[in-house]
């Protein structure tokens, strides 16, 4: 039959131009609707294809069908493309200038004396000592006379000692602690025997100059138990504070003393060499360039106190010492001014404190490198 | 103690020098303070001679003179003294030397326009002595050009800090003691001979107060002729830091630091009847030595004659009674003092002396006729004259202490094996003997040592605590366990999760003023009030930590900070049973100022109001592991904070877990903080304990139905607290209500007056299946009638 010859390719160029052309969607889609729709001008020829004798059909089906998949295709394409150009479009729209400041959350700290204390709690922990507590308003047979610190005892002059005016039920003075040695009495009275305990906290003493606040902490240890000699308080010592420093050249140098509480009684000195005019803990106080400063009081822990303790001291016998918390910290972390340890200056407290995370463990060190 | 090496040497024959001296002294535990070198000082001073010394051309006090320093040409030296002259030797300062008095550096200079090379100095300017009225002369055959330091020779002064157990080491003699049964040297005997008197004492001798002064042991000395005292003892008492005075005086105060032993000499002419130790009357005053008069009370022993007082027994002599240039008879008094007595009277007076010091740490009972007789024989040899007897008035403690002593407790508690005969040597040379059997005998001027530890000490100090072996403890048996209380746990816990909130931690003063404490008090028995507070500003214990946080929050604001978190975790202060304290541990919290600064997205800076303060409060006590769901929010607070912008949290209706709120204006007056402050003060002690007793938790699996929410709006009286009504919706159907949650509080239009709009989420969680329209039906009307109950109208 000379029926009418339609010319597929030249129609497939003219929808793909069409369509390339396309300016957003709506168009794209009017075109799809145009050329495939119902009424569309591609669905209209595979329509003639049910007229034609078997032989045309072979002939002109296939070419029907490649134009209207070559459509479809560029339909395709192209919504691919203007999609991607209207993302760009946003995306380039919600561009933000990152370099504004961000929203933010104030940092907490904690106290550098808080975080000592944790930290001595960790190291004496792993020697198997724990944490006892006493009351700071004492009265004074527990803070002198259980201690064999007698009445004429300069330690109870008015000139060291806050007294306030009242007596307790048995006729004690009260007064505020002047170490945290009381604490040795009422765990001993408390627990009995054996004992490990340190005891941390605030002591008081009528002092205050550049280098001594009224109110101060302490930490106090105390063994007692069986067979305990100097031997082994020479190496708790040594133990702790390499542990405390995290430094193996620690140099202790004991020298004999005198505490009414201790029998025989010994200060500790640790050796320390002058970095750019700062003392560095470690290595002999005896190397050139070195010297000892005086560090803790210690002791093997007078009979007199162990039986005011309520132990017998022929059966127990042990070593207790008292170090400044204060001081520690100062030595480990660096600060010089012991009175801005109780300003509350926020500057002070963000530059010194630590962070809520920096929890001390034995296995990540009890220290927080600076 | 501070005295010489030349004076050690009186008594310590040895050849160690000053600085195995003083290594020996700190290890046998004689603190060594310093040791200071005075010829130190001295370096740029040369021994010079005078050639020529002419008048000075412009001024009529002044000579120029002409100085041989050994080498070179001579010097010309400007000069003002009046010994200056030609053919003297002295010590010429050269240009460049230090003076050690006044400290300034010598030039090269022109006085009244002639030239001065250097100056020839006095023996006060070079701190040798008080002499002032000329130039040092010395010997004409002092070398010209040897370095005056060389000349002069070094003699190293050391500093020891004396435990108050070690009376003994009060004097040189007793450190040479120690030092010498250290290895150092050779204690030499004391020189004390007895003088015999040759007229019996003219002054009668006694003791009324037996209790203080157990003992008085005195003579008289006539025809004595008082002056200064000899070189060789000015300069010990030098080296101790002493002023020489007069010969009389500075005799006994050489025995005083060379034997510990304080005496004192009396002018006789002065002393009326009889002289005695006797209790003071109370009121009674004396005029001490050092110019202050005292008023002393019937607790106090002091030293008298028919007339009135002349000495506070044991601490210091009385102004008129003392020696003089115009002394001719002494009466020395040579006393045991009870130690408590004096150091009794010395705080009561506030007035510390050498002798003072002696005598409360215990001095040597055996030692008075000793003393006396140094004393006697040091006065005759110095000041001529002729000794009366003596006369002894009471009795010294003479008691011998015996120790039973085992060898080996050495090493049981001191650690350290010492072989028994040389711990025998040690005690003996420190003055301890011991027989077979170690009974161990204490010397008399060892009151402190009365048991066997005492003994191990000495042992040990002396062998050296450097051979103490350290030794592990034992480890405890037994699993690592935790060390913590539950309430060391909680702090350490809360402590870190105020941090972890943006909160500083700071640390504050135990003491407050009494004005700020009582603000804060609330009853409980009163504070506690200091009676020797350090200051007004330090004497009440706090009762509270905010006043210590807020007076930091004003300091910090002071300073320009703009907002601040402040927080602190410790002990408040109460009355406790039995007049003892009650010690709470308390965490405060103190928001002030600016919570959030002006900023590009968020506009206006913004305060801190009481919404942070509850904010802080219901997160610190779940972390503490309070139930803060069932918490209430109630009043009263408390005065100092905010009548309508404060709360309690209670547990029940008696158990305030916090409190928390906008502070007071009153308060922020009286602490004048300009800053708006909100506040949380959480009580630690009445956080209830965890009662379970394993690590495993409750049962638990997510539903597996979604949950569904419903939204309601009440119309309710103005003045119904939002959470009440949240509690009852919550509460009103419990087997579907898992959550209700307050979102909009609306007054205005719609909203009748005196009413107010409250609407709230409620999250519904089906069980087995989900629910039906009949269902959640059925739960809105529980709901709705719960409401009612409180006058809750649903909105339509």
């Amino acid at each position: 039959m000379e029926s009418t010859t339609v010319d597929y390719a030249a129609t497939a160029n003219e929808a793909q131009a069409r369509i390339a052309a396309a300016p957003d969607l709506d168009a794209l889609e009017k075109l799809r609707v145009e050329f495939l729709g119902k009424q569309g001008s591609i669905s209209a020829l595979l329509k003639t294809l049910g007229g034609l004798s078997p032989e045309d059909r072979q002939v002109v089906g296939p070419q029907i069908h490649a134009l209207r998949e070559g459509v479809t295709a560029a339909l395709a394409a192209r919504k691919d493309a203007l999609e991607q150009a209207a993302l760009t479009a946003r995306l380039a729209a919600e561009r933000i200038d990152l370099t504004l400041p961000a929203p933010q959350a104030p940092r907490g700290s904690v106290h550098p004396v808080s975080q000592v204390l944790d930290e001595l709690a960790e190291v004496f922990a792993d020697l198997g000592f724990s944490v006892a507590t006493g009351p700071e308003i004492e009265d004074d047979w527990h803070n002198f006379t259980a201690l064999n610190i007698p009445e004429s005892h300069p330690a109870r002059a008015m000139h060291d000692t806050f007294y306030f005016p009242d007596h307790d039920a048995e006729g004690r003075r009260m007064l505020l602690r002047t170490h945290t040695s009381p604490v040795q009495i009422r765990a001993m009275l408390q627990q009995g025997a054996p004992i490990r305990i340190i005891a941390p906290g605030r002591v008081y003493r009528s002092d205050s100059d550049a280098t001594h606040t009224p109110m101060f902490h302490q930490v106090e240890g105390l063994v007692i138990d069986k067979g305990i000699h100097l031997g082994h308080l020479k190496w708790t010592l040594e133990t702790f504070l390499k542990a405390f420093f995290e430094r193996e050249d620690i140099v202790l140098r004991l020298r004999p003393s005198y505490f009414p509480f201790t029998e025989p009684s010994v200060e500790v000195d640790v050796g320390f060499a002058l970095v750019n005019g700062k003392r560095v803990l470690g290595g002999s106080g005896d190397a050139p360039g070195h010297g000892w400063m005086e560090l803790l009081g210690s002791g093997m822990v007078n009979r007199k106190v162990i039986a005011a303790g309520g132990l017998d001291p022929d059966e127990w016998q042990g070593f207790a010492f008292g170090v400044g918390v204060d001081r520690l910290a100062m030595l480990k972390y660096g600060m010089d001014d012991l009175r801005a340890f109780f300003d509350g200056d926020a500057r002070w407290l963000g530059h010194y404190g630590f962070s809520a995370l920096d929890v001390p463990t034995l296995s990540a060190g009890v220290g927080v490198v600076a | 103690m501070k005295f010489s090496l030349t004076w050690l040497k009186d008594h310590l024959d040895t050849d160690a020098s000053a600085e195995e001296i003083a290594a020996k002294l700190n290890a046998i535990g004689l603190e060594v303070e310093s040791v200071e070198d005075p010829a130190a000082k001295l370096a740029g001073f040369t021994v010079a001679r005078v050639l020529t010394a002419e008048r000075h051309p412009n001024a009529d006090k002044l000579q120029v003179l002409s100085v041989d320093t050994g080498r070179g040409e001579p010097l010309q030296v400007v000069c003002g003294a009046p010994n200056a002259r030609a053919g003297l030797v002295g010590v010429l300062g050269l240009p460049g030397a230090v003076v050690p008095a006044g400290g300034f550096e010598l030039k090269k200079s022109a006085i009244r326009g002639v030239e001065s090379n250097g100056m020839m100095c006095s023996t006060r300017e070079l701190e040798l002595g008080d002499d002032h009225a000329g130039i040092i002369e010395l010997p004409a055959d002092a070398p010209v050009g040897m370095p005056f330091a060389q000349y002069h020779g070094s003699d190293p002064v050391f500093d020891v800090a004396i435990t108050p157990n070690r009376p003994d080491c009060m004097g040189v003699y007793g450190i040479a003691r120690d030092l010498a049964a250290a290895g150092l040297g050779t204690l030499k005997p004391i020189a004390a001979q007895a003088v015999p008197g040759s007229f019996a004492c003219p002054m009668p001798i006694r003791t009324d107060d037996a209790q203080g002064c157990p003992a008085f042991h005195g003579r008289v000395i006539r025809g004595v002729k008082n002056g200064p005292s000899p070189d060789w003892m000015q300069a010990r008492l030098q080296s101790a830091g002493q002023r020489p005075i007069s010969a009389l005086v500075d005799i006994t105060n050489y025995v005083t630091l060379a034997y510990g032993r304080p005496a004192h000499a009396y002018d006789l002419a002065k002393l009326t009847g009889a002289i005695f130790a006797r209790r003071a009357k109370d009121g009674e005053k004396v005029l001490a030595l050092n110019g202050k008069e005292y008023t002393l009370d019937a607790e106090m022993t002091v030293i008298a004659d028919d007339k009135g007082v002349h000495d506070i027994a044991g601490i210091m002599g009385g102004e008129h009674s003392g020696c003089s240039d115009d002394t001719t008879d002494v009466l020395l008094e040579v006393a045991y003092f009870d130690p408590v007595r004096i150091g009794d009277t010395g705080r009561k007076l506030n007035l510390t002396s050498d002798a003072r010091q002696r005598f409360e740490r215990g001095v040597d009972p055996a030692f008075l006729d000793a003393g006396l007789e140094l004393l006697t024989t040091l006065i005759i040899e110095i000041c001529g004259g002729t000794a009366s007897e003596v006369i002894r008035a009471g009795e010294a403690p003479s008691g011998t202490k015996v120790v039973p002593y085992d060898p080996s407790l050495a090493e049981r508690l001191g650690g350290v094996a010492i072989p028994e005969d040389q711990q025998r040597a040690t005690l003996r040379a420190l003055g301890f003997a011991s027989d077979a059997r170690w009974n161990v005998v204490v010397p008399s001027w060892r009151p402190d040592v009365d048991g066997a530890p005492d003994l191990v000490e000495e042992v040990v100090r002396i062998h050296g605590l450097d051979n103490v072996a350290s030794v592990a403890l034992p480890r405890t048996d037994g699993v690592a366990r935790p060390t913590a209380s539950p309430a060391q746990k909680l702090e350490r816990k809360l402590r870190r999760a105020a941090a972890a909130r943006g909160l500083n931690e700071a640390v504050t003063w135990s003491f407050l003023p009494t004005a700020e404490a009582e603000a804060f008090a609330e009853g409980n028995g009163g504070l506690w009030v200091l009676d020797n507070p350090i200051s007004e500003d330090m004497k009440a214990m706090r009762p509270s930590l905010l006043p210590g946080l807020l007076s930091a929050a004003r300091r910090n604001l002071d300073r320009g900070a703009s907002g601040l978190r402040l927080f602190e975790l410790g002990r408040r202060y109460l009355r406790g049973a039995g007049g003892h304290s009650d010690e709470r541990l308390t965490l405060g919290v103190v928001l002030a100022g600016e919570k959030a600064t002006r900023g590009w997205a968020t506009g206006k800076a913004q305060a801190f109001d009481a919404f942070d303060a509850k904010a802080e409060a219901l997160a610190l006590l779940a972390e503490a592991g309070a139930p803060v769901e069932n918490l209430q929010v109630m009043g009263e607070a408390g005065d100092q904070f905010h009548p309508g912008q404060s709360a309690t949290l209670r547990l029940g209706p008696k158990t305030v877990l916090a409190r928390f709120g906008m502070l007071h204006p009153a308060t922020l007056k009286a602490f004048d903080v300009a800053a708006p402050v909100a506040a949380v003060e959480l009580f630690l002690d009445a956080i209830p304990g965890k009662k379970a007793a394993g690590f495993a938790r409750a049962a638990y699996a997510p539903p597996a139905l979604q949950a569904v929410t419903r939204d309601f709006a009440f119309l309710v009286p103005a003045d119904l607290p939002a959470g009440d009504l949240v509690r009852t919706v919550r509460g009103a159907d419990k087997a579907n209500v898992v959550a209700a949650r307050l979102f909009d509080d609306f007054r205005g239009q719609g909203v009748p007056d005196g009413h107010k709009s409250l609407a709230i989420e409620v999250t519904l969680q089906p069980g087995e299946k989900s629910y039906d329209e009949a269902e959640l039906k059925a739960i809105a009307e529980r709901i709705t009638a719960a409401a009612a109950k409180l006058g809750a109208v649903l909105r339509g």
